[in-house]
């Protein structure tokens, strides 16, 4: 790029930047959260906000989620219950990115702590000091995450959640959207001390336009699972980061299903820093339309050695709707016995629906096994024919091999139960959209 | 398995003195000798009256001037990509020279008997024998392509510094129909062709290092297959870097008419110093209908010493336009010299059921640094592409494979395989894959598989056990894990290719 050009993108970058945080001000808080917030906001003004030239934003593009006016979004009416709603568990409502006590459970739970984030960042001595906008600074090298940055300097609401033990039932966040121009911007913090485990659920659309980051401090021995499901908002807009760090022997487990929402940008950005640690990393894509677009951005660090970390991603993509693959195994010198793995697949079921992939590797250590793979491709006619043979209805059974297709991802969701009623959700879409 | 620069700390147990020392005279660049001969060379520096002097030296029409100036100009505005996983130091452009010719070939020779006797010892210490009376000698009873002892003909054009010295076989080529040349003998001897086809692959505002070639390339190779001919021997370049601080900058142009085959090699060394040196070349390749064109490369360029000092910048641009229906391209690379290399061979599959084919070895040791790999862009129905990369990292050095795959929108039914391997020697080197998978259609496939890994150590004691040594043993495992691509060589290639991943990894166990 000519210098000139150069100059005049960091410009526009700057004005960009300016322009959406002309529009905000920094929360109130303990004095270490208000330097935490402040230092947020001097990052999202180092890095500057995504722009389309940037190379992470090649295949989708920020603007929706970058402007200051969250784009309307038309309320949909599920006709259905949110999932997991007939399970046993803790559950929390937020609305259009606020907590609503008055529909929630108490935030009592044995073997957790839960609290608000406001209270949290509003208490001078916290645990949640060490890990606030911490995990996410960490994750910002090398390739910045200027939304989340965004998110720590102004997030409105969001749960500290410390497990100390091993609660009885998983903890379910359940996300209303209400409000067709709502902005929400969520920030939850998890520690999860040593051999302690639990089980987060997330369900819902969550607001017109949400930006929602989750640090997770997964310490030794530790378990964490997680299974969110984004929902059916046809209009929805939803950027997300994750940022985990594992201690040795520790285990993260993260899956999420998004089906439709316009715009869905999940990155998660998971360090493994202590030896014989695993991530489980999965995600299912149902997108259906021209304007779907869904992009799944990951970024495994390996730095310790005999660690184990899977991607698995699978994406069915119909009627104009683009999926997003931007996936990197990077293995730190001295990250010996390393086991990387790491598949994305897309099912395109028309010929206007697209795919676009970057399975990345960086690897400097040498005894290692990484490998990834990604594919693309229609559905297999053979397999059709075979089905319509012995009598299956050509819709029905292109939802039989769709569902084949993303098996291997919602198999990776460590509860059976939990793995079954998302079957079962998804099976109910395909089904009724086919009708 | 360490580092060959720990070799003195980390000795392990079992291995005397004497074959750390032996591995470690090994490893050496074979061709770091220079020739002792007397240059003219263009000032130092970059300008456009650098840019102007190698046209006139070029005895070049005003057009090609123009068009050399247009690129000088537009160079001036680029910067250097940074997307690369390379370090590179700043490159100066006005400490260089961009024309370095040796005096002897300031009258052209009119035949290879007038040129330079020790031009042509060069050659012939580099093993590219440019006298055609040795190999036609036992040729008059064979058939035109095949020699006695089954050795086949080979066409050289041998280009030293900025010039071209000589292209062997021209006559019997011209007899084929075949154009054979240096492409300054093509600008002023068949311009109509140049004209058409130069710079319509890779036009000049690509990058900045192929603008910068389009500026002052002073020589490169010119082929032109006539419909329907399937060239009756291999052609080939042998480029040599002898001069100090001189950039080289060649230009080939290989365009395959209608139903035509050609077959081309090019190989290059350079002395051993301890500045780098600039190498900017562009590659242009044109398959018209039915046509295929065949390009292997082995990259021997200077790789800088033990210690990361010297060593050739190799950023080249290379692009094929498989611009007919049936059309095919395929680039085979081996890839073991240069500090830095920085190249994409790619394929344009234009025409429909046209193809397009990667083969690369890549192997960087000490302080190499390689981020390479191909673009295979389909545009065309049932287009097929193939990519086969295998990446072997030793010492200190990073090697990446990067590359992209795109399906667009009206390239139905096309299909892509692609397979990435690394293989990683020692602990303190890089192994990197950044591939683009870019899908606009669903009846097309993309399949892309990568695996990193060391070398297996089963596979090591089982070679060591039969009393191979742990070079050798190396070699062997290595030569497996390439054999895709070495096979994909041809026969020419494949013996010096094999013998090559054995030097270029000398000196990485220990």
């Amino acid at each position: 790029m000519p210098a000139i050009a150069r100059e005049k993108l960091a410009q526009l970058k700057r004005d960009t930047t300016e322009a959406r945080l002309a529009e905000m001000t920094l929360p109130d808080g303990a004095g270490w959260a208000a330097e935490a917030r402040a230092a947020a906001r001097a990052r999202v003004r180092d890095l500057g906000l995504p722009h389309p030239r940037d190379e992470y934003w090649k295949f989708t593009r920020p603007d929706t989620l970058v402007q200051p006016e969250a784009p309307r979004a038309a309320l949909f009416e599920a006709g259905e219950p949110h999932l997991f709603h007939d399970r046993d568990r803790l559950h929390l409502v937020f609305r259009d990115g606020v907590l609503d006590e008055s529909a929630s459970d108490a935030q009592a739970l044995e073997g957790i702590e839960i609290e608000r984030l406001g209270s949290a960042l509003a208490t001078d001595i916290h645990w949640t000091r060490d890990l606030y906008g911490v995990l996410e600074e960490a994750g910002q090298s090398p390739v910045p995450r200027p939304l989340a940055a965004l998110n720590t300097a102004y997030a409105t609401d969001g749960l500290v959640i410390r497990v100390t033990g091993t609660p009885a039932k998983p903890v379910c966040l359940t996300y209303l959207h209400a409000d067709e121009f709502s902005d929400g911007m969520l920030h939850h913090v998890i520690r999860v001390e040593p051999d302690a485990e639990m089980t987060l659920l997330e369900t819902g659309p969550g607001a017109a336009r949400i930006n929602q980051v989750m640090e997770v401090d997964v310490a030794d021995r530790g378990r964490l699972h997680h299974v969110r499901a984004q929902g059916r908002d046809h209009e929805r807009r939803a950027v997300t980061g994750t940022f985990a760090r594992l201690g040795s022997e520790s285990t993260f487990k993260s899956f999420t299903m998004t089906v439709n929402g316009v715009m869905t940008r999940n990155e998660c950005v998971v360090t493994l820093t202590g030896d014989d640690a695993v991530a489980h990393l999965a995600g299912v894509c149902v997108g259906d339309g021209t304007d779907f677009h869904q992009d799944d951005t990951v970024f495994v660090t390996h730095d310790a050695a005999n660690c184990e970390s899977r991607q698995v991603f699978k994406k069915v993509l119909r009627n104009g709707a683009t999926g997003v693959f931007q996936g990197k195994i990077l293995v730190k010198d001295g990250a010996q016995k390393t086991d990387g793995y790491q598949i994305s697949q897309s099912l395109l079921l028309d010929d206007d629906s697209q795919f676009q992939a970057k399975p990345e590797l960086e690897i400097y250590a040498d005894d290692v096994a990484c490998s990834h793979g990604s594919t693309s491709g229609a559905i297999d006619e053979t397999a059709l024919f075979y089905l319509r043979s012995r009598g299956v209805p050509e819709a029905e059974a292109t939802d039989l091999l769709v569902l084949a297709f993303l098996a291997e991802a919602l198999q990776e969701i460590e509860d059976d139960d939990i793995a079954e009623e998302m079957v079962n959700r998804l099976s109910g879409w395909l089904e009724r959209r086919a009708a | 398995m360490a580092a060959m620069d720990n070799l003195d700390v980390d000795v392990k147990e079992g291995v005397d003195q004497d074959t750390v020392d032996a591995v470690k005279s090994l490893g050496k660049y074979k061709y770091g000798w220079e020739t002792d001969i007397e240059m003219e060379f263009a000032p130092k520096g970059l300008s456009e009256d650098i840019v102007r002097l190698i046209s006139e030296r070029n005895g070049e029409p005003e057009w090609m001037t123009e068009w050399r100036l247009e690129a000088f100009r537009r160079w001036q505005t680029m910067e250097e990509p940074d997307w690369a996983m390379l370090e590179i130091d700043p490159i100066d452009y006005q400490e260089q020279y961009y024309y370095a010719k040796p005096a002897s070939m300031t009258e052209k020779p009119k035949s290879l008997d007038d040129v330079d006797p020790k031009l042509l010892a060069t050659y012939e210490k580099l093993g590219i024998p440019l006298s055609e009376q040795k190999v036609l000698a036992g040729v008059e009873e064979a058939s035109p392509a095949e020699a006695r002892d089954g050795e086949r003909k080979v066409a050289v054009d041998a280009v030293f510094d900025s010039v071209s010295v000589g292209t062997t076989f021209q006559k019997e080529l011209e007899q084929a129909g075949v154009i054979f040349c240096s492409i300054s003998e093509a600008i002023e001897n068949h311009p109509e062709l140049v004209k058409k086809y130069l710079g319509s692959v890779i036009p000049n505002s690509d990058n900045i290092f192929a603008t910068l070639n389009a500026a002052v390339f002073s020589d490169g190779s010119f082929v032109y297959v006539p419909p329907g001919v399937r060239c009756p021997m291999e052609l080939s370049t042998y480029f040599r870097i002898n001069a100090e601080n001189t950039g080289q900058f060649e230009r080939t142009l290989i365009i395959a008419d209608k139903g035509s085959y050609v077959s081309y090699l090019e190989g290059c060394t350079a002395p051993q110093r301890n500045e780098s040196q600039l190498h900017a070349a562009c590659v242009e390749l044109i398959a018209l209908e039915d046509a295929e064109i065949k390009y292997s490369t082995v990259q021997n360029w200077f790789p800088g010493d033990e210690d990361g000092r010297g060593g050739i910048y190799n950023f080249v641009t290379k692009r094929a336009d498989c611009r007919g229906a049936r059309s095919k391209v395929s680039w085979t690379q081996v890839e073991t010299g240069s500090a830095i290399t920085w190249k994409y061979p790619s394929c344009i599959l234009r025409g429909d059921d046209s193809q397009g084919e990667f083969y690369s070895i890549a192997i960087t040791n000490n302080w190499q640094q390689a981020d390479t790999g191909t673009k295979m862009v389909h545009l065309g129905k049932n287009t097929k592409s193939r990519i086969v990369s295998k990446g072997i990292s030793a010492g200190n050095a990073q090697n990446t494979y990067r590359g992209l795959v795109s399906m667009h929108p009206k390239a139905k039914d096309s299909r892509n395989f692609t397979q990435c391997d690394s293989l990683l020697i020692g602990d303190t080197c890089g192994a990197h894959t950044v591939p683009y998978i870019e899908v606009k259609n669903n009846s097309s496939r993309v399949e892309h598989e990568a695996t990193t890994s060391k070398i297996d150590e089963d596979q090591m004691f089982y070679a060591r056990s039969r009393g191979m040594d742990e070079e050798e043993a190396v070699a062997l495992i290595v030569n497996g894990f390439a054999k895709d691509v070495l096979q994909a060589l041809p026969m020419e290639f494949a013996m010096e290719a094999q013998q090559l991943v054995a030097i270029s990894l000398e000196g990485s166990v220990g």
